[in-house]
């Protein structure tokens, strides 16, 4: 389709500003634009239709089924976002006198209690504006721990060779190098492995619990105990947690330090790659380095506490991604705690549901027939008998008008497929999903040569990536 | 209680039993006992979406919606247009993941590509990513970006705004990066004290252009100083200024970053905002975060892809240019909405007239007993007025009348040093029957 430059022309536009009511100032010389500014010349009809096509070529979770492993899919709740839209959260300047923004301060401070209870934690802060962003803060909440004992040697962070992407490259960015330890063949943390690695210099153990591969660490208390014991502190990464609401915590399993990310399993839209918000979380040992001020009450007035001199500092202007921390607080509000309960519940249900119809046809090299909240499947047979891969069998999803697990995730299954039904799903949906599956499977079976070709309904077909990283162009070009 | 799960209790059951399963608990056997919890989570019971709607507005009740505002310091009431909200608000956009399946995602790539175009054209730089969480982030990533194995300390400007400052220092602590703060003089860099800092291992220098305290910084000079010095000269900047001033390129900079919130994007007590980030094709690869590019599908037509991804962390792991994955796609597409529905002409319009009110709000305070400039120098849309009465007293009789005046300078956390200024802002939203209505309340504060 068209890009918005290639519409409207150069006299056409919309015309919205009021005229100018005060006298015209110029710009002194020095500092004016010279520089020509190519930007959309197009009618407001334009612009409607140009972004109701685009949206007609965007999936989203309203449109179908969308497993995407570790990514949480799951329904956006409409009044969350119609709640988020309100003037008295959507028209407030962030430098406020905090007399005029009591609404916002007891939103905050309310969806920091509920975190905390939800996840065993003393104190949540909301600066961090996506998951990777929460996971950099708490790092750095203990690289300032370490510090101010003056143990200034524990400069090393371990992570599982099935760890997200995102905590190894975190980890570098906070300062510290990473040691990878490999998984057992169960899928599990290498409790031996991990014993062999720690030392006076680890500072730091990173874990999604239940892991990438959907299952519960069973050994987690030995896992949490031996870093402590080492002189370590554990991290938590929450993208996991809408497995365990209400049926067990972070801060009960041996860690410090968590991140969420509400827009995962708090419901809150992912906006096609943000905003999300990554809240992070610790116990009271992590309290005074955390970037934030506190919220605190004096005769019913919410304030601002003076910065703690400990604090790592911000990670972000202002208090992070707001509207977002609205609609996490909304939805736990119209669940509450049986309802938080009974959403982790079905997910696992949904999954083990699925996992179950699935087993016979296809390898789920993990777990013994049960999972958490997701569950991996490996292609891996299929590509070698067959040479259908992961990205085949997923674009062949494609034409059936839902979205593919995630690809080639985690690490440590290859032709890996991450499969999160999550609990927003009905049976129905998931026997459809299901039924496909198992279609698609036989089809690579018998008919593996077309596989290559998939999807065929989709706006467009595969995209050559290798050019595109090869000769890149990023933007559009007004000269041609 | 509100429930999204559809399936009924009966259901549920029915699809335990056909997995050889009871009781739900039992799906948690792998769970030992010693970590499970034993007592209900201590959450008020769920409610309708009725009585959640009630609740949530009784909550931002308590927040004070300013029908008039004149504060600014990072974040900027500017007219929104319709168009922008409604688009942004379908639901196939709101509830996408991240594009990685980009037969199904064409909508939110080519929106992205569009938006890195639009970034492009702003700043004048060749080269765009898709955001990044805020400015202050952004400016914190352009810094990293510019570290090389012998260049490790940047050189930030006092006047860049102190958040932004603050952020930096917490991104590099703990690196092997170092920075230094170059002082003011008459509220703008002092590039004397710049020069002189300029040493081998000068890896970046970051200014802000229109600065913190709204004055316009010589760009040229601290351009021609930096040369063929191979420091990479960073500029956050307002993007709606761009519509008048000089691009970030015209100065010779290297990386330009800055707060796209004022393109469309609501004030909403600080966030989601939109951080950008745009370079020259040399530094492309070292360009943190998502990438949309342009491309052919298997039968030649035109489509766009996440590209470069061997800088990400999905990939590179530890050795990544950058830990982040979400950014802020929504924001991005927010402002491609608005510039779309600005144009150019309506972009320069709305930075002119912003200028212009700013400049007659100034002149207009300035006839004021007591209030003065406290710089000399060219600015935007924001300055700095002192104050010789109660600097409280003065905002509350503007609160009273239901008007946000400027941020108090000597009143936070970041200064205890300038007492009495006040610094103010105006956009294209405040007409002058706002500001004469504000003078006459000034007036009348003892």
């Amino acid at each position: 389709m068209k890009l918005i430059f290639e519409r409207g022309n150069k006299n056409r536009g919309c015309d919205l500003v009021a005229e100018c009511d005060v006298p015209l100032v110029s710009v002194p010389a020095a500092y004016e634009r010279k520089k020509e500014l190519n930007l959309p010349q197009v009618s407001e009809t334009e612009i409607s239709r140009h972004y109701t096509e685009l949206a007609g070529q965007t999936f989203g979770v309203n449109n179908g089924f969308y497993p995407l492993g570790s990514c949480t899919m799951k329904y956006n709740p409409k009044i969350n976002d119609e709640l988020a839209k309100l003037s008295e959260f959507s028209d407030i300047h962030p430098l406020q006198g905090e007399d005029t923004v009591q609404g916002s301060l007891y939103i905050m401070r309310q969806a920091e209690k509920y975190l905390c209870e939800i996840t065993g934690m003393d104190n949540m802060d909301f600066q961090p504006a996506a998951g990777a962003h929460g996971e950099f803060t708490g790092l750095k909440l203990i690289c300032a721990y370490h510090q101010d004992r003056n143990d200034s040697k524990r400069d090393k962070i371990i992570v599982p060779d099935s760890a997200h992407g995102t905590n190894p490259a975190s980890a570098s960015m906070a300062g510290f190098s990473v040691i990878n330890i490999p998984s057992t063949p169960d899928g599990l943390v290498d409790v031996e492995a991990l014993r062999s690695v720690v030392g006076e210099d680890t500072a730091g153990f990173m874990l999604t619990n239940p892991n990438t591969v959907g299952l519960f660490e069973e050994d987690i208390l030995e896992i949490t105990s031996i870093v402590h014991q080492a002189g370590g502190l554990n991290y938590y990464d929450g993208a996991n947690l809408n497995a365990i609401m209400g049926v067990a915590r972070p801060g009960d399993m041996g860690f410090d330090v968590v991140h969420l990310n509400l827009h995962k399993t708090f419901s809150t839209p992912h906006g096609g790659g943000g905003p999300g918000s990554g809240p992070v979380g610790c116990k009271k040992i992590l309290s005074r380095y955390l970037p934030s001020c506190k919220i605190t009450e004096k005769e019913g007035i919410l304030r601002f506490a003076d910065k703690d001199e400990k604090s790592i500092g911000r990670v972000k202007a202002f208090y992070g991604n707001f509207l977002v921390v609205v609609r996490a607080l909304s939805y736990m509000m119209s669940l509450g705690a049986d309802g938080l309960k009974d959403a982790s519940q079905n997910a696992v249900l949904n999954a083990n549901y699925m996992m179950d119809k699935l087993k016979d046809v296809f390898e789920i090299p993990f777990g013994n027939g049960r999972c958490m909240h997701e569950f991996v499947i490996s292609l891996d047979k299929i590509k070698k008998e067959k040479s259908v891969t992961a990205l085949d069998f997923a674009k062949a999803l494609l034409d059936y008008g839902m979205h593919p697990p995630t690809m080639y995730f985690p690490l440590i299954v290859s032709e890996a497929l991450m499969v999160e039904p999550t609990e927003t799903e009905s049976k129905e949906n998931l026997d459809e999903a299901i039924r496909i599956y198992r279609e698609v499977y036989d089809n690579a079976c018998k008919n593996p040569d077309g596989f290559h070709d998939y999807p065929l309904t989709t706006p467009i077909g595969r995209p050559d990536e290798v050019s595109a990283a090869r000769n890149p162009i990023l933007r559009y070009n007004f000269s041609d | 209680m509100a429930t999204y799960v559809p399936n009924t209790k009966e259901e549920q059951r029915q699809m335990l039993n056909s997995i050889g399963l009871n009781a739900v608990d039992e799906l948690y056997s792998s769970i030992p006992n010693e970590v499970k919890l034993k007592a209900p989570l201590n959450i008020p019971k769920g409610m309708s979406e009725m009585d959640l709607s009630k609740s949530i507005r009784d909550i931002a009740s308590k927040n004070k919606v300013f029908k008039t505002i004149f504060r600014g310091g990072g974040a900027y009431r500017h007219y929104i247009p319709a168009i922008v909200k409604q688009v942004t608000s379908k639901e196939e956009f709101i509830t996408a993941y991240t594009p990685y399946q980009a037969e199904i995602s064409q909508g939110v790539l080519q929106s992205i590509f569009e938006f890195q175009t639009m970034i492009c054209e702003l700043t004048g730089m060749q080269v765009a990513n898709a955001s990044v969480y805020d400015g202050a982030c952004a400016a914190a990533e352009a810094v990293i970006m510019s570290k090389e194995r012998k260049r490790k300390k940047a050189l930030i400007s006092a006047s860049v705004n102190p958040m932004t400052i603050e952020t930096i220092r917490t991104y590099i602590s703990g690196t092997d990066m170092d920075m230094e703060v170059i002082p003011t003089k008459e509220g703008v860099t002092d590039i004397e004290i710049l020069k002189d800092r300029l040493e081998d291992d000068t890896a970046c220098v970051l200014i802000q252009q229109p600065n913190y305290y709204g004055l316009l910084e010589d760009g040229d000079e601290i351009g021609s100083i930096l040369g063929d010095k191979d420091i990479k000269y960073i500029m956050s900047c307002n993007p709606i200024s761009l519509g008048i001033l000089k691009a970030p390129s015209e100065y010779g900079v290297d990386i330009a970053v800055g707060e796209g919130q004022a393109l469309g994007i609501g004030l909403s007590y600080g966030g989601p905002y939109l951080g950008f980030m745009a370079t020259t094709d040399k530094l492309m690869r070292k360009l943190p975060g998502r990438i949309v590019g342009e491309t052919k599908d298997s039968k030649g037509r035109r489509a766009f892809v996440l590209t470069l991804q061997a800088r990400e962390q999905h990939i590179r792991r530890e050795k990544a240019s950058s830990n982040i994955c979400s950014n802020q796609a929504l924001c991005a597409m927010t402002a491609a909405v608005y510039l779309s529905a600005m144009g150019r002409d309506g972009l320069e319009k709305v930075a002119r007239l912003s200028m212009s009110k700013a400049h007659y709000l100034a002149s207009r305070l300035c006839e004021l007993d007591g209030y003065e400039m406290v710089y000399k120098g060219d600015f935007f849309n924001e300055f700095v007025i002192r104050v010789n009465t109660d600097v409280d007293k003065v905002l509350k009789a503007l609160e009273n009348g239901g008007i946000l005046g400027g941020y108090p300078l000597g009143d936070n956390s970041y200064n205890n040093e300038n007492k009495g200024e006040i610094l103010w802002c105006a956009t294209e939203v405040n007409t002058k029957d706002e500001i004469d209505t504000l003078i006459q309340i000034l007036k009348e504060v003892e």
